[in-house]
Order: structure tokens, then C-alpha cells, then sequence
């Protein structure tokens, strides 16, 4: 009867402590993503640094970021299982890297992309008075056309 | 542990090969029915990673829908995020996405380029 109980019981006490960890671990990756958000007017979650990504998705994204001259905080998911995973949660979006402007998820490797191609990253960072490189090379054409 | 798991390994990769194409078919089937796409392109880009023949880890889908109108792209992937969710929760580690309406599709060139090398990031 004793060891009946145990087993029926202990389960039960070791889930219960499983799911507290777990939201005490979960609360202070989500707090900790959410300021580096909004500390931040650029931010991007990728694999590897700037210097030496690890994967060609989050080199696309560099590369992007290198063209229009963005100053931006930059985070290696591939140090932290927490981040990677939280990061994930947090904008509930599945991939890396991703991109945050102004506290806000705009996209990934794809939408970056196609918001460079398009011309709308210009205006996005514009809003949050980072003005692009391109955009700096382009007035600068022009006013030698002009001349 | 490892006794048991070690004659395994050569009939895991066997099976990778043998079903092959399993999860491509699963992404298509669900894209075509709950997007009714009008052009659909399932394209596995695993070859070009640090992954076992014959995995299906990494695609890139080409998806033209009517239901994507007036959707800003990143509403556009996270449909499709969603549509995909079992499948990116159980295995597929990268998806790289090309969502368009039928008319953006008439008047883009329709063409899909390559997804970037990898750079060795997977599983590490």
C-alpha cells in the first residue's frame, strides 16, 4: 500500500515541479528579449556574429544590414539553447535569424530581402530616423546629376 | 544506451532514404488545400546542408494564392508558418518562403533563386 501510494504520488509531485522550473526559468528570457528589443532601434537574433555567421540566412541578413550602413545589436542564438528557443516564443516565428526594428518583429531572412529589394527597409528605417546608406548614395548621385 | 543505439544508426539513414519525399508531399498536399494555390513549388534544399542523404530538413515554397491579397508578407508567412507548424516542430529546420498573389506572379520574371549557402549553423 505504501509503495502504491508513492508511485501514484510521486509522479504527480515531480510534474508539479517540473512545470514551476519551467515558468521560472521561462519569465526572465522573455523579459530579458523584451528589453533588448525595445533598448535597441535594430536588433538581430541570428546565428553566429556579424563577423563569422553560421548560417546563410543570417548572412543575408548581415549583408543587408552592411548595405544600408544600419547600426544594429546583433545576438548569437547559437550560445544560448534559452534564446534560441525563447526567441522563437517570443515572436512566435519558427526561424532564424530574425529582425526586430523599433521593438517590433518585421521579418526574416525572406522579408528583409524583399524589403531591401523593394525599397520599403528605406522608409522602415527612416521611421526610426536611420537614414540608409543607399538612400545617402542615391541623394548624393543625384546631386552631382544636377550640377 | 549507446549499444543499443549503434546498430540502429545504418537503418535510420536506410529509412531517411526510403522515405524521402514523405514530408515534401505532406507540405504540398496541405499548402495546395488550405491555400488553393494557383502555383505551388516544394523545393528541398537539404542537399546543400550538413544533413544525411535524403533528408528533409530544409525548403523553400514558391505559394501563389487569391488568399494572400492584401496581406502584408509577414501575415503571408505566418499563414503559411501555421499551415506548416507540425512539420517545422518536428523536423523541418528551415523554410524560406515566396508568397505572392496570382497577379504578382504574372507580372514578377517567376523566378526563384537559390537560397544562400549554409554555413555549417545547423544543429549546433
Amino acid at each position: 500500500m505504501n509503495t502504491l501510494l508513492r508511485r501514484t504520488i510521486f509522479p504527480i509531485y515531480s510534474n508539479t515541479l517540473k512545470i514551476s522550473c519551467r515558468s521560472l526559468t521561462d519569465a526572465p528570457i522573455k523579459e530579458q528579449i523584451d528589453k533588448i528589443v525595445k533598448n535597441n532601434k535594430v536588433v538581430v537574433f541570428m546565428k553566429g556574429v556579424p563577423d563569422a555567421p553560421r548560417c546563410g540566412f543570417s548572412n543575408a541578413v548581415v549583408q543587408i544590414m552592411r548595405m544600408h550602413a544600419v547600426p544594429y545589436d546583433s545576438h548569437d542564438v547559437l550560445s544560448s539553447e534559452d534564446l534560441r528557443q525563447g526567441i522563437k516564443d517570443y515572436s512566435n516565428w519558427p526561424t532564424i535569424p530574425q529582425v526586430f526594428i523599433n521593438g517590433e518583429f518585421v521579418g526574416g531572412c525572406d522579408i528583409m530581402l524583399q524589403m531591401h529589394q523593394s525599397g520599403e527597409l528605406i522608409e522602415e528605417l527612416k521611421k526610426v530616423g536611420i537614414k540608409s546608406a543607399l538612400l545617402t548614395a542615391e541623394e548624393s548621385k543625384q546631386k552631382e546629376a544636377e550640377k | 544506451m549507446s549499444i543499443i543505439l549503434k546498430p540502429g544508426v545504418c537503418n535510420i539513414h536506410r529509412n531517411m532514404a526510403t522515405i524521402a519525399g514523405v514530408i515534401e508531399s505532406q507540405i504540398r498536399s496541405k499548402l495546395l488545400s488550405q491555400l488553393e494555390a494557383k502555383h505551388l513549388d516544394v523545393i528541398n534544399e537539404s542537399y546543400m546542408h550538413n544533413v544525411p542523404k535524403g533528408s528533409e530538413t530544409h525548403f523553400k515554397v514558391v505559394v501563389v494564392s487569391p488568399k494572400f491579397e492584401g496581406l502584408p508578407l509577414i501575415k503571408r508567412h505566418r499563414l503559411i508558418n501555421d499551415i506548416l507548424k507540425e512539420e517545422l516542430q518536428t523536423g523541418v529546420h528551415a523554410l524560406s518562403i515566396m508568397a505572392k498573389t496570382p497577379q504578382q506572379w504574372d507580372e514578377s520574371d517567376q523566378n526563384v533563386e537559390s537560397s544562400p549557402s549554409c554555413k555549417g549553423g545547423f544543429g549546433k
